[in-house]
């Protein structure tokens, strides 16, 4: 399934390309950012109509993953929705195809900055899991054995900037895995604190292609809008 | 005949003129509802627009705004303003007049709309702005007259149809407003006509005397162009005896990064220290104010400019105009050429520079279409419909309307004349509730209708996002460079240039060679650095295809048995290519394949300028890319296309049925950068896109994603959205003129001439250092991608799996 698959603090790892993380031993999915709902948040706060078909894009996704990897658990870690309205804003049809989505699995809802509360949507809401040897969390903290989301990694190699996965021995933060996300560049001081002398890159896109993190990188900035 | 009041009779008397032709029959029509006045530059034009107004105000009857000006710069208006007060003053006239562009302050601009001046001299998009006030009712009661200067200029873009929309509010606002269009010299003023007056009604035209014909000639030097680059350094001695031989002397360059080069030569050359100063569009403010300052003040011998100096601004005594590098179109030419001499009657003087071998045989081109006055242009498409909802916007911030009403005024639009009742509804439900087949915008619709019918903002305070984002100058991102510890701003480069300096990488900006330091704040920091060969600067955006009739003419030199009015070394080096492989023909398209450093090449003569052959540049590599023929990368110029890939191509005629063209060119629309940009800058002026505003660019970057994604989406799950109609549209012009290669597979009927070297062509030999190299994102940059990662991984002591 064109996936990477490496080691990580004992626990036997899968990238896949599309940015979730599979966990074959613990028959875990894991996704972060999904960010549901953004165009909405847009629309109700700037007037500003972004095409309304991210959520559908998202889950598209998502099923495609389940799909090829039929887990038991799922793990959203973190910004599933992009604030407590959109998720309550949420159509019909996205919540039947969540639910078809949750059917007969265990679906974890990690908390994340976006947000912070439960959502009126099946699964379970927890600040953190253990799974196995490693700590499941929206936010990276100082612990070790750490999978967290959050700051949308990038990374650049020959000139093109793909959502990319970073890992060092103790930590691993993983892409956005939303259709309306943007990314940070994995040159950033905010994302080099994180990691120590060697770390490694995932690239997300056809396959998963995993490359070590070179010490300067050019600013990487997506060529578009703020929003 | 309408007669000059006294004063105004006085004042030409003590100055020793008299009144041109053109200007009293201005004088004599000025109670035309619509009129223009076609004049070469230097021949009174701005006055003779503003003469009516004058005379009208001086009186002293007039309250409020009488006369509207526009013009494309806004320092054009700022000279305007100059120029004007000069006669306003020894008359001593009792009118105020005032600019307003986006340099004027916050208080001035409030003040203005309180109380505005008898002439405001502004721009399209502060004009667009004035419109979108609840007052402007009260602003524009009583106009009487609307100069629209340079408008030539305007009608090529879409700021000219942004104009046009505006002027309909104001014929609302004002009735008896009179329409006046200032025109440089074109191929059809008829079509400038139309699109000014308020439609259906006539237009007269005013035609001056143009004036004798200009001294132009092609400037030849010991030195042989290089075969390649846009540089012109061999020059540089020969233009700096011109400069020595004349008072002041305009170096007009085609892009920014070529008049950065130039100059820079130029300086290093300057062994005389002749005052030579540098002028474009990507320098701050302050250096570009400093310029023009020393420029008007007569301090300058020469300036080294590009298209930011196109316009009529009066730059006092330039006597001598060079144009560095092939004009590429005619038009453009004829008016940079107007720049030398103001005097009236007198010819203009002016030397073409060719860059290198091939601009020599442009040069004869284009020098024989001016002897011709053979101008050149396209005849333009309807309004755009992303400007229209941009003006529908504009129309709801000022306060609610109808939609009937609203209709009818834009019909009046010459350029939306044929603008249908459900195409204008299209914009309109686009604007309210964002025209998604997924109607998911109920509750957050942007207007809604209120309960006599008409429509408004559903929250008021969108209005200030919405002004924010007024203009149809499609903006690329930018960054500002400053030297490091000081925050004098040195002038702008792209995003995508700063993307590739790392610390210590050199380029040149403002003529000086600067040292990258860092990125802070979005902002470029450098340091003084002179002792390093420099990077250069890239600007986009400022390269301009070669005209249809320019292409033409070029073929049909090739035509010649020999070249008597070439110089040797190109009459030369047309000969060796006839020899070695084959000149282009109008009706078929020469291929050419070689290899090259280990890569398979093709370069196909197309001449259908630039962009058409960058997008069949595009079509060719998904072609081969579907043939697995592993396609890396390709360049584009005005004539020819190259493509190098893994693979050779052993029978290229298939890669141009027109056909499989087309079809390729459908499929492309979905997926492709150009066509991207197109949809970025439609949707942006549409307002479905914000502009990346300084502060917002500040904020979070992970908030920040890419409007390619819009694109993507868009195209996935509602294909026939408004934004896609107006992107396909376009994709037809502009950036990806898929007209122009239309053209060419009719006159080519797809006929190819494949010829097979073992080596690189002359002719193609300038193609290989083109700037503006495209990779083919296909398989063979996957596989490239992936050996980078292995060896990345092997270098890093790393097991590869």
């Amino acid at each position: 399934m064109n996936g990477y698959s490496f080691i990580f603090c004992e626990t036997q790892c899968t990238a896949l390309p599309s940015g979730a993380l599979y966990l074959p031993d613990h028959e875990t999915l894991c996704v972060s950012d999904l960010h549901l709902g953004k165009s909405d948040r847009i629309a109700r706060r700037s007037g500003v109509m972004l095409p309304p078909y991210e959520v559908q894009e998202t889950l598209e996704k998502l099923q495609s993953d389940i799909n090829q990897t039929n887990p038991k658990t799922i793990i959203c870690l973190g910004d599933s929705f992009d604030d407590m309205d959109a998720a309550q804003s949420l159509t019909d049809d996205t919540r039947l195809h969540l639910i078809g989505l949750q059917a007969g699995r265990k679906w974890i809802w990690i908390e994340g900055n976006h947000d912070p509360g439960p959502i009126d949507l099946g699964g379970t809401h927890l600040m953190q899991i253990q799974i196995g040897t490693l700590t499941f969390r929206h936010i990276a903290t100082d612990a070790s054995a750490e999978v967290s989301g959050h700051y949308h990694p990038k990374h650049r190699v020959t000139g093109r900037s793909r959502p990319s996965f970073l890992y060092d021995q103790t930590r691993m933060i993983l892409p956005a895995y939303g259709a309306y996300t943007g990314g940070l560049g994995s040159h950033t001081p905010e994302l080099r604190r994180l990691f120590n002398a060697h770390p490694m890159a995932i690239l997300t896109g056809k396959r998963a292609i995993a490359v070590p993190l070179t010490k300067s990188q050019p600013p990487a900035r997506p060529h578009g809008r703020s929003y | 005949m309408t007669t000059l009041p006294a004063p105004f009779q006085n004042w030409f008397a003590t100055r020793g003129w008299e009144i041109h032709p053109h200007q009293q029959a201005m004088l004599d029509r000025a109670d035309a509802p619509a009129l223009m006045l076609i004049a070469p530059t230097g021949g009174g034009k701005t006055l003779a627009g503003f003469l009516p107004s004058l005379s009208e105000l001086a009186d002293c009857n007039h309250q409020g705004l009488h006369t509207l000006y526009v013009s494309p710069l806004k320092a054009l208006a700022a000279d305007i303003k100059r120029n004007l007060r000069t006669p306003v003053d020894e008359m001593n006239l009792p009118i105020r007049i005032e600019d307003r562009t986006g340099d004027t302050s916050y208080t001035q601009k409030r003040r203005q709309r309180a109380d505005p001046p008898h002439i405001l001299l502004t721009t399209p998009e502060s004009l667009a702005l004035l419109t979108s006030y609840e007052d402007a009712p009260h602003i524009f009661k009583g106009l009487q007259r609307i100069i629209v200067d340079e408008i030539h200029a305007l009608a090529e873009s879409k700021r000219g149809d942004q104009l046009m929309l505006a002027l309909s509010r104001l014929q609302t606002l004002a009735p008896n407003l009179r329409r006046v269009g200032l025109s440089a010299t074109v191929e059809d003023p008829d079509a400038i006509a139309r699109e000014l007056a308020c439609h259906p009604d006539p237009c007269e035209i005013i035609n001056a005397d143009p004036g004798p014909d200009p001294d132009i000639s092609m400037l030849t030097t010991d030195e042989k162009p290089p075969w390649t680059g846009g540089g012109a350094a061999y020059a540089i001695p020969a233009v700096l005896d011109e400069v020595r031989k004349h008072n002041t002397t305009l170096i007009f360059h085609n892009t920014r990064a070529q008049a950065e080069i130039f100059f820079h030569n130029l300086w290093l050359a300057n062994s005389d220290d002749l005052p030579i100063g540098i002028h474009h569009g990507s320098l701050a403010r302050e250096q570009r104010e400093r310029v023009e300052g020393a420029m008007v003040a007569g301090d300058l011998r020469a300036i080294v400019c590009t298209g930011s100096l196109d316009l009529g601004i009066d730059w006092g005594d330039v006597d001598l105009v060079v144009q560095v590098g092939a004009p590429k179109n005619v038009k453009r030419l004829v008016q940079r050429i107007g720049r030398a001499n103001h005097r009236y009657n007198a010819p203009s003087k002016a030397l073409l520079v060719p860059a290198n071998r091939f601009e020599v045989v442009e040069c004869v081109a284009a020098l024989e279409a001016v002897k011709e006055h053979d101008l050149d242009g396209d005849p333009k498409g309807p309004g755009p419909r992303d400007v229209l909802c941009q003006h529908i916007l504009i129309t709801a911030c000022s306060g609610p309307f109808n939609a009937d009403t609203l209709y009818a005024e834009i019909k009046t639009v010459g350029a939306y004349q044929s603008l249908t009742r459900s195409e204008f509804d299209d914009c309109l439900d686009f604007c309210a509730t964002g025209g998604y087949a997924l109607r998911a915008y109920d509750k957050w619709k942007r207007l809604l209708q209120t309960a006599d019918g008409n429509w408004q903002l559903r929250d008021p305070r969108a209005a200030q996002r919405i002004r924010m984002n007024i203009g149809t100058i499609q903006d690329t991102d930018t960054l500002k460079v400053r030297m490091k510890g000081n925050f004098k701003p040195l002038g702008e480069v792209e995003e995508a240039f700063a993307a590739t300096l790392t610390q210590g990488d050199t380029f040149l900006i403002g003529g000086q060679v600067v040292r990258y330091e860092n990125l802070k704040e979005m902002t470029v920091e450098v340091s003084r650095r002179g002792d390093k060969k420099p990077k250069i600067a890239t600007f986009m955006g400022t390269k301009f295809a070669n005209s249809t009739q320019l292409s033409q003419r070029i073929l049909r030199m090739f035509r010649q048995d020999s070249w008597p009015e070439l110089p040797d070394h190109t009459a030369e080096w047309l000969t060796l290519q006839r020899e070695v492989s084959k000149l282009p023909e109008a009706d078929r398209i020469l291929v050419e394949s070689f290899p090259h450093e280990g890569r398979h090449h093709i370069c196909a003569y197309g001449f259908a300028g630039r962009n058409a052959m960058q997008t069949l540049g595009m079509l060719l590599t998904q072609r081969m890319e579907e043939l697995d023929l592993h396609p890396l990368g390709f360049v584009a110029t005005d004539y020819a296309t190259l493509v190098w890939g893994l693979d050779p191509v052993t029978d290229p005629a298939p890669l141009f049925r027109a056909p499989d063209l087309r079809a390729g060119f459908e499929t492309w629309l979905s997926g492709n950068a150009v066509m991207k940009k197109t949809f970025r800058g439609a949707a942006t002026i549409a307002g479905l896109i914000e502009r990346n505003l300084p502060q917002a660019r500040k904020s979070g970057r992970q908030a920040t994603f890419s409007s390619d994604i819009l694109y993507d989406t868009l195209s996935k799950y509602d294909p026939d959205h408004l934004m896609l109609q107006i992107t396909r549209e376009e994709a037809l012009r502009g950036l990806v003129d898929f007209g122009r290669i239309e053209e060419m597979l009719d006159r080519t009927k797809g006929s190819v001439d494949h010829v097979i070297l073992n080596r690189v062509t002359p002719l193609s030999l300038p193609m290989f250092l083109e700037q503006g190299r495209i990779a083919v994102a296909g398989a063979a940059q996957d596989r490239m991608l992936e050996e980078t990662a292995q060896q990345l991984m092997q270098e890093a002591g790393m097991k590869t799996d």
